[in-house]
């Protein structure tokens, strides 16, 4: 314990990033106005203090373009691609799990043929990248990166194996909960997007200022996946059911082959 | 029927496992007939380069017109699919070979739709780089009308002789005007 605190001299304890985090949520709760997506502004992860805009975000209506997204197929990407446990020698060490859902619009209809990547750190809470200086172990046989494209009901699926949580500088013995990274795209440009998925029952969620800069726990309920049997397959894997609604397509999406 | 929207995350320090590939930025091959370079800085708050961020763009071809057709991820040379990824280097530049969009809405203003990502930004930011050049349809704008004059100027490229430049400034006197479009979700 004392050799963790003098290499970490200059950070603050948890104890004042939760007391910090326990005071915007009553704010919030106060307040009385609901909010569904993370503070841009959110003074406990300290990263974001000089990266988040000081003006309010300026409402537009969407132009042709914007109504449009980008098109992926099956050229973009191998179905293998989708099993982030194959393409390496041996097996990964971890536990295995299938993680499915739908990807799914604001009217609730479903985004058909759409990329979905996703990346992760090992079992270890190690991810394969020159920044993570975390001394746990690499994993020869594990990358931590996939993708695939949504099928025609808006189904995407991966088989991957549980990410371990990992510790990170914001404050005094941070850990982020273990989580998937996902990237999303919709119908239309205006619903892309980047988050988190978190898994059940995480006692760090509580205490990461990443999950509470969204201070709405119904909100934030929305980034955890449940665990679902019927995604479970016999002596195989576990399941976790995570579907993904992107923000609301006003506009009727437009079918490839209908813009001149 | 009206569900509420997933919240974002941020990318976080690690997206350079998940994001990048080879050729993200190259919408078209560099120093292609009509490619020019869309580039740019990504600042934070007090003016210093962000080294972490990651830029995407999504526009029309030349002629207006939207592309759909796939392949962003395996360009194959020939085909222009409208969508490109950059992240930023070590100085916080990044940078596109593309074509310059036409208006995509007659009458309209060119523009390049950008979204930005970075560790330490909670949520993705939707943002426009206009194309200079066409005064009449960008005085007619209705977003950039409604804007002050230094805010204004945020959001449209300098042209340069190797192309177009956008710097995105995250916060502070210079601050990039970011968008956000009516979904029907509060805030």
């Amino acid at each position: 314990m004392s050799s963790t605190v003098t290499s970490a001299l200059d950070l603050e304890p948890q104890s004042l990033i939760s007391s910090e985090i326990a005071a915007i949520e009553s704010g919030y709760r106060r307040a009385g106005a609901r909010e569904t997506q993370p503070r841009l502004d959110y003074p406990p992860y300290r990263s974001s203090r000089l990266r988040h805009p000081g003006n309010d975000l300026f409402e537009v209506d969407p132009e042709a373009i914007e109504r449009a997204a980008p098109c992926f197929g099956h050229r973009d990407v191998d179905p293998l691609d989708a099993d982030l446990t194959i393409g390496h020698p041996g097996e990964p060490i971890g536990e295995r799990i299938t993680v499915a859902g739908r990807v799914v619009g604001g009217d609730g209809r479903p985004v058909r043929g759409q990329l979905v990547e996703i990346w992760q750190a090992n079992a270890a809470g190690r991810y394969a990248h020159q920044r993570d200086q975390h001394p746990a172990p690499l994993d020869p046989n594990f990358t931590g990166t996939g993708r695939c494209l949504t099928d025609g009901d808006g189904w995407y699926r991966f088989q991957t194996i549980k990410p371990g949580p990992y510790p990170w500088r914001n404050h005094v013995n941070a850990w982020r909960p273990a989580h998937l990274h996902f990237s999303v795209f919709g119908t239309c440009f205006t619903q892309r997007l980047v988050t988190q998925m978190y898994f059940p029952g995480d006692p760090l969620v509580a205490l990461d200022p990443i999950c509470q800069s969204i201070v709405d726990d119904r909100a934030r309920g929305r980034l955890v996946a449940v665990y679902d049997h019927s995604l479970t397959s016999h002596e195989w894997a576990t399941g976790y059911r995570w579907d993904i609604v992107l923000a609301g397509a006003r506009e009727t999406p437009v079918e490839p082959g209908d813009a001149a | 029927m009206s569900l509420i929207a997933a919240p974002g995350q941020t990318v976080g320090p690690f997206f350079h496992l998940g994001l990048p590939y080879d050729g993200d930025r190259d919408l078209v091959p560099p120093g292609s007939p009509g490619s020019v370079a869309l580039r740019g800085h990504v600042f934070d708050g007090a003016g210093d380069p962000v080294q972490d961020a990651l830029v995407e763009i999504w526009q029309a071809r030349p002629d207006g017109t939207i592309p759909r057709s796939p392949g962003s991820l395996r360009r194959d040379g020939w085909t222009f699919t409208g969508f490109g990824r950059a992240s930023t280097g070590r100085d916080g530049q990044y940078a596109f070979s593309t074509l310059v969009p036409g208006p995509a809405e007659p009458g309209r203003p060119a523009f390049f739709a950008v979204t930005v990502f970075a560790r330490g930004l909670l949520n993705r930011l939707f943002t426009r780089a206009y194309v200079p050049g066409d005064a009449g349809a960008l005085a007619a704008d209705p977003l950039l009308a409604a804007l002050s004059a230094e805010r204004r100027q945020t959001l449209i490229a300098a042209r340069d002789e190797r192309g177009l430049l956008f710097d995105i400034h995250l916060q502070g006197a210079h601050e990039t005007v970011f968008l956000r479009y009516p979904s029907g979700d509060p805030a």
